[in-house]
């Protein structure tokens, strides 16, 4: 082989690494966004929900192997299906009981209480669980058909990378397309109108938590089968990363989310790669502190003049 | 068709509306006029269910709707088209007028709508899949009210449908208010500034100051009134 193409596979790698990173981020960032979007709230509890997901999977996964069922996929199906739910159970309820009492509040009100229920989860888990990390089953088969290329890609990445491009889509069909989607839109843009038309924004607001939850909970399980441990802790870091990429992409903007997400794995993947392991958080932080400082609306964020 | 009976609304401890009384019957013309801040838009906000009232009673077709949320008063019947039109900016004209059918299940009452809708306002048909925010005000005004009919509302709200428009825009907007009151019965309750114009298409009217209800007549009346012609029509 000579050095071009060691070069090109390497280069390759790393690009698969972020593409498999950002997905994650993406997914997370979804949630952020989506809430932003609509009540204008950064819903820290967010990385938690996440969490939640990826021990929900693991709890399922592990009862299932003690009552003896094997068959992968159905243990796959069931621990993904059953985080989606509980996690999704999770959002809903953490925006009846945080934020939706807080609902005409100052607007650090429900900030402060985003914070506390993130506290709330963390310790919640830790208590529930151990501080230390938990091994986590390999949910996802290894596939016979990425053999030839299991050296840059396997079949966790391969998976991530499938499984968020088919929710993206499906996402942004409900989201421009049906009836509830449309009226996530109209809610985002004029709360008090949307009232006026009949719209229940209550119900509207609980399922977009709903939707950010579920989506965050495919994540954890993703993730968590990837790297074949979790803990307590992975909640806050993923979740300060994705809020990163959401604002890195432009708050309040889904297809902004998705970039924000690629963008940031690119290059803490690439950063990493090329530059030095020991800095991946410092990467992604300094490109979140110049999109601030350069363009603070994010890179597909509306320039916004705040209405008086 | 609706009453409102010594309604008092606060805005957090500002009293808006101080005991207002009005009746409004099937298939009229009724419009509020006053000045800025007199507590015409409160009065539409109080029936329509985004400022309930502090105290007395709206009732509507024999319904009392105080206290209802706006969903449940949209669905009896009741559409209100707010001031400033409050299209959905980046929604399509087609979105927005969806979205005004919302609590319909109808599919084809919605499409036969539909087609009225750009039947009276044709313009609308040719941006209909245009984002609500680059519409002009006067055809933002036009999707508005649009959009209120598509809920089919027996009873229309409508505050300041002229509010910053072309004289020409708003003669046609006007046409429009009375050609839906002619042939579709449909209840109008118009708060208008153009006291003249308003007065003009009432058949009766009522006149609002400091949030209370001062006077109250037919619009021809109220036109030829010496208080009237001095305070709103400048004559």
């Amino acid at each position: 082989m000579d050095n071009l193409q060691v070069e090109l596979q390497y280069f390759l790698e790393l690009f698969l690494g972020g593409l498999t990173k950002g997905s994650i981020y993406a997914l997370i960032a979804l949630g952020y966004t989506m809430v932003y979007g609509i009540i204008e709230l950064i819903n820290f509890a967010h990385g938690e929900i996440y969490m939640i997901g990826a021990f929900t999977a693991l709890i399922i996964a592990t009862v299932l192997n003690i009552m003896g069922v094997n068959h992968a996929a159905l243990v796959l199906l069931l621990s993904a299906g059953g985080a989606v739910v509980y996690a999704s159970a999770y959002g809903y309820t953490v925006e009846k009981i945080a934020y939706s009492p807080l609902r005409n509040a100052p607007r650090l009100s429900p900030l402060i209480s985003a914070i506390g229920m993130s506290i709330f989860l963390q310790n919640y888990v830790l208590l529930a669980q151990t501080s230390n990390f938990l091994p986590f089953p390999k949910l996802i088969p290894e596939f016979e058909f990425l053999e030839p290329i299991s050296h840059i890609m396997g079949s966790s990445e391969f998976t991530i990378i499938c499984t968020t491009s088919v929710i993206m889509v499906l996402l942004t069909i409900l989201i421009k397309f049906t009836k509830i989607g449309k009226a996530m839109r109209a809610t985002a843009q004029d709360k008090s109108m949307a009232l006026l038309l009949g719209i229940n924004v209550n119900h509207v607001i609980s399922f977009t938590f709903i939707i950010g939850s579920a989506l965050a909970a495919v994540g954890g399980v993703l993730i968590g089968s990837q790297m074949g441990q979790i803990n307590f802790y992975i909640g806050f870091i993923a979740g300060i990363k994705a809020f990163t990429a959401a604002v890195l992409g432009g708050i309040g903007s889904i297809p902004g989310a998705v970039l924000g997400g690629l963008v940031l794995g690119w290059t803490e993947s690439f950063g990493t790669g090329y530059i030095s392991s020991d800095y991946e958080d410092v990467f992604a932080f300094t490109l979140l502190v110049l999109i601030l400082i350069f363009k603070p609306s994010g890179i597909l964020g509306r320039n916004t003049s705040q209405k008086v | 068709m609706l009453e409102l009976n010594n309604v008092t609304t606060y805005y957090g401890n500002i009293q808006a509306l101080k005991d207002v009384s009005l009746i409004i019957n099937e298939g009229e013309i009724i419009t509020l006029i006053g000045a800025n801040g007199a507590g015409k838009t409160t009065t539409l906000m109080s029936i329509s269910g985004l400022t309930p009232p502090r105290s007395g009673q709206i009732v509507f077709e024999k319904n009392p709707i105080h206290g209802l949320n706006p969903e449940k008063i949209v669905r009896m019947g009741v559409s209100h088209v707010p001031e400033g039109r409050r299209i959905f900016p980046f929604l399509t004209v087609l979105e927005n007028l969806d979205m005004g059918a919302f609590l319909r299940k109808d599919k084809d009452g919605i499409r036969k709508d539909l087609k009225y809708v750009f039947e009276l306002f044709p313009i609308l048909a040719q941006r209909k899949h245009q984002a609500g925010g680059t519409l002009s005000g006067g055809e933002q005004q036009m999707l508005a009210i649009s959009r209120a009919l598509m809920a089919r509302p027996r009873l229309l709200l409508l505050d300041e449908p002229s509010l910053g428009l072309a004289p020409l825009i708003i003669k046609q907007i006007f046409s429009i208010i009375e050609k839906l009151n002619k042939e579709h019965n449909t209840t109008i309750f118009l708060v208008e500034q153009n006291a003249n114009l308003a007065l003009k298409i009432a058949h009766r009217a009522y006149v609002m100051e400091n949030g209370n209800i001062t006077l109250t007549g037919s619009g021809h009346d109220l036109l030829s009134n010496d208080a009237v012609k001095k305070a709103y029509l400048g004559i």
